[in-house]
């Protein structure tokens, strides 16, 4: 994908020209997410109630509830709980959570595999399909594919997702009978059942995002289309596939795969009305119940997994637009 | 022997509309022909027909002939084959037509590729061949850089070889020059020629500089709204045109020094002194010293990154200056936007190069202009209809366009309107920034007829920023050459028009295209005598002069030498330099 250099020297200096810029994202993202943890915090602490008060009830005394507090060490200055939380967090201790009376790590270790694989199938499904349909799209603008197509994905944006869901239930478990509406995760369930089970989840999560994808696919290929070089390409005799897959994507890959990763990070924390509907024992799900129990570490350790699974997915994408792009590698 | 390229009865349609309407012309194996005409002529429509394309999905119907194939007959793979194999293109802006992602190497060597004239190895030795015969700098190495790694004269040497590596029948070159500053074009040019001889190809050169066709053409074909005016040998259609649209397309390229004298006021209105400033920390004027009386117009030339427009925009403080002072009837400007009065905004405006982008797409004419009237003068209402009509009748355009959308206008009625917006507000000094280079020639010289008028029966005095240093001989009462942000030659009219000029003036005077054969082959391009020396304080143009004096030269800054009316950095006594420039 990345132009080939011919010369004899260029491929060392282009990529250590490359290293320092990537150097600055990567310290740029760890900056943001210490940001992000401040903000977690301080906002799940402004949260009306706390776990004390949650676990202990309505009747519970003021007296009970201090020294549940103290117990829990939710008394003591919030700078050093931050602190303490932060450098747990670093270790890969998130703390106890307060409701399941069991460490965060483990309750969240139970959940995130799924989440995973949900995504993981969900973007193996829709990252091609969406780039085959934006492509089609593109080369074919004004014509009858890309009119259909557009219809198509524009609608498919349109419809919010727990109908899609809904849909396929309706079509493939109560009429067809071939899915089961339940997403039943077991980690002894075999493979077959597995990818039976996650079908329907992964088929309502796709059809936003191949349509969001397929879209900026489209405006990206479409947009360098109209550049005087892939007229000047087409000129010299260079066959229209290869004109597209040599001169246009070079260009049109760092708005993709931008467009690709804003998608998928929604793949994670947007799943939560597909978890719910299917019963999917997802990060979403759980980070929403965390919030009704106000259990705060579990609260606090999802939150920023899911900011961590989207940096990197921004961060990727930021590397592979600046390999892409000769003139951010030559900086 | 029949024509090498035949065209017969060629229409070109696009929406109902016949762009091309029945051209014919034939070409001799090994001669140029030149297609000329404004934009909208259909110059490039028809160039383009001969590959068989057509942009915006127009129809072309008609003979095309190339040698014996009938390139109007042929289908997409019969074209795929003959594109880039037989018939080559160099397109007009190289800049735009390489694709920015890929080595040069690539691009260039993609026609060998693509048609499997070559292995890879071969296509690169060839490559390089050609870069050498172009004169490219580093021959060997050029190919591993990206686009933007090179300037615009070496972008355009180079698609001339992704063009000629084929070696392909016919080379189409579309207006391959008009981008390039005049001293790059005389390059460029001499490359071109001497490169399309080599390989022996017939050419179809498009443009609408009449002297630039002189230096490439055999025979002409003058165009205009898609159809012919006059057809004919070079020497004829130059010398001895017979149509009355030549003769008009003649006329403007000469631009004829104004009539009227101006009236030009006694005290100076806006005063520069000592003007330095930078892009970040890249200085791009050092120095700047000028003052304009009222009613008088200042010519600035220069290539472009000589800091021409960034003068500009220090004026009218766009561009806040990092060191000196800009004055306005004695009283000082504030350095940048922020400070200045609505009163100084009102006396100092800027027209933009480009009025298609300066021009708000959305607005009609009537609102574009309402604008700056209800903002400097508090018109409203009847009243701004009013002074809406006045300007637009000062710019002799029809008042009914009042409620046109700017994007029907023409070119050259959105570059009035855009003058009419900076006149609505009354000012006392227009600074005009290129406002005629995107501009066909004969609009081009109405916008400068109408430029030159406006500023004697209104007294604004006018700084005047082009690249065309004919258009700033005939129109300023003073002229400012910059070279790298320094000015390194100030003359009134009558001592610049003495000939006794700095080195860089007169290397921009000799680029300047004359309008006869064989002008290229005896334009002087005199190589520099101490090129790669620079230093901060040395003469700017010391890497290119060609009069250099070793050890003076690159040893000392230069001192300012005065004459009549004349200031100019050089170490050459004037007296020297008079001789240099005959």
């Amino acid at each position: 994908m990345v132009g080939r250099v011919s010369g004899g020297a260029a491929p060392r200096s282009a990529i250590s020209g490359v290293l320092p810029l990537i150097a600055k994202r990567i310290g740029s993202a760890l900056v943001t997410l210490l940001l992000v943890s401040a903000v977690v915090f301080t906002i799940s602490g402004l949260l009306p109630g706390d776990a004390a008060q949650e676990t202990l009830g309505q009747s519970a005394t003021p007296e009970q509830v201090a020294a549940l507090r103290h117990e829990m060490g939710l008394d003591r200055p919030a700078l050093t709980r931050y602190v303490d939380w932060l450098g747990g967090m670093a270790q890969g201790d998130p703390g106890r959570s307060l409701v399941a009376n069991m460490p965060v790590r483990e309750v969240i270790s139970a959940r995130l595999p799924n989440s995973l694989m949900l995504a993981g199938f969900t973007a193996l499904v829709s990252v091609p399909l969406a780039l085959a349909i934006g492509i089609a799209s593109a080369i074919n603008r004004g014509g009858r594919l890309d009119r259909t197509l557009n219809v198509l994905t524009l609608s498919a944006v349109a419809v919010p997702e727990f109908l899609v869901a809904t849909l396929g239930v309706l079509v493939f478990s109560v009429k067809l009978l071939w899915l089961p509406s339940i997403a039943l995760v077991s980690e002894d369930a075999s493979l077959w059942d597995t990818l039976r089970s996650c079908a329907l989840p992964v088929l309502s999560l796709s059809v936003v995002v191949i349509a969001q994808m397929a879209r900026m696919t489209r405006a990206a290929v479409a947009d360098q289309l109209d550049r005087p070089y892939v007229e000047m390409a087409r000129l010299k005799g260079v066959p229209f596939r290869r004109v597209v897959l040599f001169h246009v994507m070079p260009n049109a890959v760092g708005p993709i795969v931008n467009a690709v990763a804003l998608s998928l990070s929604y793949l994670l924390g947007g799943a939560i009305i597909v978890e719910t509907i299917f019963n999917f024992p997802g990060l979403a799900s759980l980070m929403v119940n965390a919030v009704t129990s106000r259990d705060m570490p579990l609260l606090q350790a999802c939150a920023m997994i899911f900011c961590a699974i989207y940096l990197t997915l921004v961060l990727v994408a930021d590397v592979v637009a600046i390999l892409a792009n000769p003139r951010l590698r030559a900086q | 022997m029949s024509a090498h390229v035949a065209v017969k009865d060629l229409r070109i349609t696009a929406g109902g509309k016949a762009i091309v309407d029945g051209v014919s012309f034939e070409i001799e194996r090994g001669q140029v022909l030149a297609l000329i005409g404004e934009s909208g002529s259909g110059k490039t429509t028809i160039a383009l027909a001969l590959m068989g394309h057509s942009r915006f999905g127009a129809t072309i119907s008609g003979e095309v002939r190339l040698g014996e194939t009938r390139v109007d007959r042929l289908d997409d793979a019969g074209l795929q084959a003959l594109r880039g194999r037989r018939v080559a293109y160099v397109a007009q802006s190289a800049a735009s037509a390489f694709n920015p992602s890929r080595t040069i190497m690539a691009q260039v060597t993609e026609p060998l590729l693509v048609h499997r004239l070559a292995g890879k190895e071969e296509a690169e030795a060839r490559a390089v061949d050609l870069f050498r015969a172009l004169a490219l700098p580093s021959p060997e190495t050029i190919g591993a850089r990206y686009p933007h790694q090179l300037s615009g004269g070496q972008l355009q040497r180079l698609m001339a070889a992704m063009a000629l590596i084929t070696r392909p029948e016919l080379v189409i070159l579309d207006e391959p020059t008009t981008a390039l500053d005049v001293t790059t074009q005389v390059e460029v040019l001499k490359a071109f020629k001497v490169a399309i001889a080599s390989v022996g190809a017939t050419a179809i050169y498009v443009s609408h500089d009449l002297a630039v066709v002189a230096q490439m053409a055999d025979s002409i074909l003058v165009l205009n709204q898609g159809r012919t005016r006059e057809q004919g040998a070079a020497e004829q259609v130059l010398h001895a045109p017979a149509d009355d649209y030549t003769r008009t397309l003649m006329g403007a390229a000469r631009p004829h020094a104004r009539s009227a004298p101006a009236v030009v006021g006694k005290e100076a209105l806006l005063k520069v002194e000592g003007v330095h400033a930078a892009y970040g920390k890249v200085p791009v004027l050092r120095d700047i010293s000028l003052s304009l009386a009222k009613g008088a117009t200042l010519g600035v030339i220069g290539e472009s990154g000589s800091g021409k427009s960034t003068l500009a925009r220090v004026i009218a403080g766009l561009l806040p200056r990092s060191a000196g002072s800009v004055s306005l009837a004695g009283e000082e400007l504030p350095k940048g936007l922020e400070g200045r009065s609505r009163e100084q905004f009102r006396r100092v405006q800027l027209v933009f190069q480009n009025a298609d982008t300066a021009l708000n797409p959305v607005q009609t004419v009537g609102q574009a202009l309402a604008r700056p009237l209800a903002f400097y003068h508090g018109l409203k209402g009847a009243a701004a209809e009013a002074e809406v009509a006045r300007l637009l009748d000062l710019i002799r355009l029809p008042a009914h366009l009042a409620t046109r959308n700017v994007r029907q206008l023409s070119g050259g009625q959105k570059q009035r309107v855009n003058l009419a917006r900076a006149l609505a507000a009354r000012p006392e000094v227009l600074l005009c920034d290129e406002v005629t280079s995107a501009l066909d020639t004969v609009v081009g010289a109405a916008i400068l007829e109408l430029i030159d008028e406006l500023r004697r029966e209104l007294g604004i005095a006018t700084v005047f920023i082009s690249h065309d240093i004919s258009t700033v001989r005939a129109f300023c009462d003073q002229v400012l050459v910059l070279y790298g942000g320094t000015a390194v030659e100030q003359a009134d009219a009558a001592a610049f028009g003495r000939g006794v000029h700095h080195p860089y003036t007169d290397l921009l005077t000799d680029s300047v295209p004359e309008m006869r054969a064989g002008w290229l082959e005896q334009a002087r391009t005199r190589k520099a005598v101490l090129a790669g020396e620079s230093g901060d304080d040395l003469c700017r143009f010391l890497p290119r002069c060609p009069v250099a004096i070793a050890g003076t030269c690159n040893a000392a800054p230069p001192p300012l030498r005065s004459g009549d009316g004349l200031a100019l950095l050089c170490h050459h006594e004037l007296h020297d330099l008079e001789g240099m420039s005959a």
